[in-house]
């Protein structure tokens, strides 16, 4: 007797706990791609989900395995970090820029140094150029800072300037913030952050003589930046919720969305 | 009866209370083992254990945890070189040697170093202690495995402190009364009669401040700088939490990088379980004396 009243209250007491969990279901748009684009696709489907009640799911992937999933079908949207190659275009795929990712390199504001090229910037991070005096600054060892690996940042980084896997970094940090403090702190080091998160702290440093800016991410002439890209089949119309979401995505209102999540919008 | 129906109420209430606890022990344990094992396997256990280059993203990916397990055994080792002795005097003179409006004070500077998050560690440790380093040492850069170890050595010293102290004030009077009595002095009495009465109540002290170190990761991932190199006091390193801390966030779900992940947290877990298991020794002692 004893036993079974202390069962029955224990089921009743998980009964309890699990009541409530039950949700309705709207439409939903599958996104599938590069996962740079979490922040701000993470931002905008949550906005989009508050104003419709459409989820957005996001499969991050990958830019390569994002546009052939779309052209195999299995999502609605792909998300890319980089433009379309043209034989991706031959195959019938449209690109949409939602916006550009512009990367700052900076460095410490009492460092002498405001101006490299891409060549050397490249240089200083594979380990060939040790020392800020080769550069132009003062005689003292450069002290790399970088992103976490798999970190969006870092990939955007590394692969415009082309030093995949092969920088020495000093220090591997695990947020936009905490790259920006060590820069601060440290008067040799360099490091790399994504534009709309540098303030006068550092100094962000110009590329072939291009100062970084949302003006010169958005005509092209800032180098290290990219595209963030919906891809989408040409001639085919979206179903009904991610045609919703691709119009949200690209209006006027997401602006301010996809700049607080740190990228410039190409609206 | 009816008094019966509501103490067997009541005594269900507390049967899923604590079975709580211990489903959540299970599901955690069974959840790393089964999501940890598969990597392994795969990446094979000698290259995962002993493997000294960890570069999950390459195009040729490795996963070689030593440099991990290393600076985690070395952290926890150097932040106890530090922390225990200046844990074991504070709680010897907290406990034996101190007045009344010291010990209240210092005691509650104690408590309230136990209170402060990591995250503050962390931050006080990248903002002061780092440049601090680079300064004094005259190297590159601060964030280092000797910054990691300073830190670790602050936050574990209420640990070592508060459970000393309880330990030693357990100690009976009746014995410092006798060493005293027989002519020692008050400090031969404390460190002879005393401490060797409360060793094994010390000891735990220390166990339990080995599980925090080696199991911080918020504080260290300000300091440490990240890189996963074999580790050295003045070079950037890893931890085994940090490894998993940092990467998780962005490694594709499904990858193996995603499951080695899981299999370095197994790794950490088994550590954890080990000096839980010699903390329950020491304590059983203690009773058992």
């Amino acid at each position: 007797m004893k036993k079974i009243v202390s069962l029955a209250t224990a089921a009743a007491f998980v009964c309890l706990a699990l009541a409530g969990c039950s949700a309705e279901k709207g439409g939903s748009v599958a996104t599938d791609g590069s996962t740079s684009m979490s922040t701000v696709i993470g931002a905008l489907g949550e906005a989009f989900e508050a104003d419709t009640g459409i989820t957005v799911t996001y499969n991050p992937t990958g830019s390569g395995t994002g546009i052939q999933a779309v052209l195999e079908k299995r999502c609605d949207i792909g998300l890319s970090s980089r433009a379309l190659k043209d034989e991706e275009k031959e195959a019938g795929l449209e690109e949409t820029v939602l916006a550009y990712d512009g990367i700052a390199v900076i460095v410490n504001t009492e460092n002498p140094v405001s101006d490299l090229d891409m060549e050397t910037i490249a240089k200083i991070y594979k380990g060939e150029i040790t020392n800020w005096k080769d550069v132009g600054g003062a005689d003292a060892e450069i002290v790399l800072i970088g992103r976490e690996s798999g970190s969006g940042t870092r990939d955007g980084f590394e692969s415009i300037t082309g030093t995949e896997g092969e920088c020495k970094y000093r220090q591997e940090l695990t947020a936009t913030g905490d790259v920006i403090a060590t820069v601060a702190s440290n008067p040799n080091a360099i490091g790399y952050a994504s534009l709309a998160s540098v303030e006068d702290t550092v100094k962000a440093l110009s590329v072939d003589g291009v100062k970084p800016g949302e003006a010169t991410v958005k005509d092209g002439t800032y180098a290290i930046q990219r595209p963030f890209v919906l891809v989408t089949r040409k001639g085919e119309a979206l179903s009904e919720s991610a045609q919703k979401f691709f119009d949200y995505a690209t209006s006027e209102e997401a602006v301010s969305i996809i700049s607080g999540a740190g990228v410039v919008a190409a609206q | 009866m009816k008094k019966r129906l509501l103490e067997n109420i009541v005594h269900g209430v507390f049967l899923i209370l604590g079975l709580i606890t211990v489903g959540c022990v299970l599901l955690i344990t069974v959840y790393l083992v089964v999501s940890g094992i598969p990597a392994i396997r795969e990446i094979g256990l000698t290259d995962f254990l002993f493997g000294r280059e960890w570069e999950p993203t390459g195009d040729d990916p490795k996963y070689g945890i030593l440099p991990f397990i290393l600076t985690s055994v070395y952290g926890t080792a150097g932040a106890m070189v530090i922390g225990v002795p200046v844990g074991f005097f504070t709680a010897v003179f907290l406990s034996k040697a101190a007045g009344g409006k010291l010990r209240t004070a210092v005691g509650s500077a104690v408590d309230l170093l136990a209170g402060i998050p990591s995250v503050i560690y962390g931050l006080v440790g990248m903002l002061v202690l780092v440049p601090a380093i680079r300064e004094i040492f005259d190297v590159p850069d601060g964030a280092s495995l000797l910054a990691a170890i300073i830190v670790l050595a602050v936050m574990i010293l209420p640990n070592i402190i508060k459970v000393s102290i309880t330990a030693l004030d357990a100690v009976p009077k009746e014995y410092e009364d006798a060493s005293l009595a027989l002519g020692a002095t008050p400090t031969e009495t404390f460190f002879r009669v005393s401490v060797p009465a409360a060793k094994s109540g010390i000891a735990a002290a220390v166990a339990l401040g080995v599980g925090r170190a080696i199991g911080e990761a918020m504080a260290v991932i300000m300091v440490a700088g990240n890189v996963a190199n074999m580790p050295s006091l003045f070079e950037s390193v890893r931890f085994l939490t940090t490894a998993v801390a940092s990467e998780m966030a962005y490694s594709s779900p499904g990858s193996l990088h995603r499951e080695a992940l899981f299999s370095i947290a197994l790794v950490l877990f088994l550590f954890i379980m080990l000096i839980n298991a010699a903390l329950n020794f020491f304590l059983k002692r203690r009773k058992g004396e």
